[in-house]
């Protein structure tokens, strides 16, 4: 049995088989998942925010979509796997909380999504499977044996994606 | 420009943090204590200054399963405010107000997770009337929205918010109980970092 690595809040990892990888408590964060299915290679992101660049300082680029899934793609390559084979999973990106406001700072999980969908398009990494949106939070595990990736939710059934 | 360097405060700033957990989260606790009809003590206030995955194990963990009550804030102070509750107090609350013996989250209903809800109101509309009385502020309180999920998921959301400014989260917490019935929570004060400033440079910092 391989271990399971801890991805933390804006917080990025790789691994190789037979270890996996797993984020808990996935709110409007989104948690994406990378594999190269010949290398058996994973990696995951815990993204907190969509665009780096708006803001001047960047001390932790895991924190972005954009220059998170970046340092991720390199890590991975770094690690021996091919950037032009990798697919992706994608989950989380949920509303927490039913405001019934437009406010923007409020949606910040349906733009968590679709900063890393386009980002991941550029990339022109292929999405396989999402489990996005919504309004409860995810623990997500992510196996580089089979490129499986296992979401649990409160009162919910184990879903495999 | 924030005046406030989150990784450069003194004791001065702490301090100050701390006496506006302590009085605001005092004024909430007596509120709870006056529905209730209890008793309820209060622990010295907590101000932290704590990295994203230090967030989560406030409340047992990324995983635990909390009761989470967010206003947000407009006005002369914007941001967030947030009142948790472990299963176990929000299952105590509920029952010692609707007088019934629930266990398990399941078995809420409409009116106890409403009842919950207004339970957050009340007592956060409280800890933030003392916190405009104090800095003279005007602070405008949105209707209340509960979530009852994983802490993690729950705390995302003021943590993306800190996100915006920085790579840490400023808390102020407090928590409050009775050892009877067990009511543990917890108050998290999420300003955005201009209001921060706006918050001390009224107490004359």
């Amino acid at each position: 049995m391989g271990q399971m690595i801890k991805v933390g809040m804006a917080d990025l990892n790789i691994c190789k088989f037979p270890d996996a990888l797993t984020t808990l408590g996935l709110g409007s964060c989104v948690g994406v998942a990378l594999y190269d299915v010949d290398k058996k290679i994973g990696g995951m992101i815990h993204v907190m925010l969509p665009d780096s660049t708006k803001f001047k300082v960047v001390s932790n680029p895991a924190k972005f979509a954009d220059s998170g899934i970046e340092v991720l793609i390199e890590k991975m390559a770094d690690a021996g796997a091919n950037p032009k084979a990798l697919t992706a999973k994608i989950a989380g990106g949920a509303q927490m909380f039913a405001f019934s406001s437009d406010n923007d700072m409020l949606r910040i999980g349906d733009r968590n999504v679709e900063a890393v969908k386009n980002i991941l398009s550029k990339k022109g990494i292929r999405i396989i499977a999402e489990d996005t949106g919504n309004n409860y939070g995810r623990t997500i595990e992510f196996y580089t044996k089979n490129g499986k990736l296992l979401i649990k939710a409160v009162g919910r059934d184990v879903v495999e994606i | 420009m924030s005046k406030l360097d989150l990784d450069r405060m003194d004791d001065m700033h702490y301090d100050v943090l701390r006496e506006i957990g302590n009085i605001g989260a005092g004024n909430a606790t007596t509120a709870l204590s006056q529905l209730i009809n209890k008793r309820i003590d209060m622990k010295v206030p907590k101000v932290e200054l704590l990295s994203f995955n230090e967030l989560s194990e406030i409340v047992g963990g990324a995983e635990n399963l909390v009761v989470g009550i967010l206003l947000t804030l407009e006005g002369e102070i914007n941001g967030m405010m947030m009142f948790m509750l472990e299963t176990k107090s929000a299952h105590n609350l509920v029952n010692l107000l609707m007088g019934k013996s629930i266990e398990n989250f399941d078995d809420f209903d409409e009116m106890d997770r409403s009842a919950l809800q207004e339970i957050g109101n009340i007592i956060s509309g409280a800890y933030l009337y003392s916190l405009s009385s104090l800095t003279n502020l005007m602070i405008k309180q949105s209707v209340p929205y509960m979530s009852i999920d994983m802490a993690g998921a729950i705390l995302s959301v003021p943590a993306i918010e800190f996100g915006k400014v920085g790579d840490k989260a400023l808390l102020i917490q407090s928590q409050f109980g009775e050892e009877a019935i067990n009511v543990d929570g917890y108050f998290i004060l999420i300003p955005t970092i201009e209001s921060y400033d706006v918050i001390l440079s009224s107490l004359g910092m």
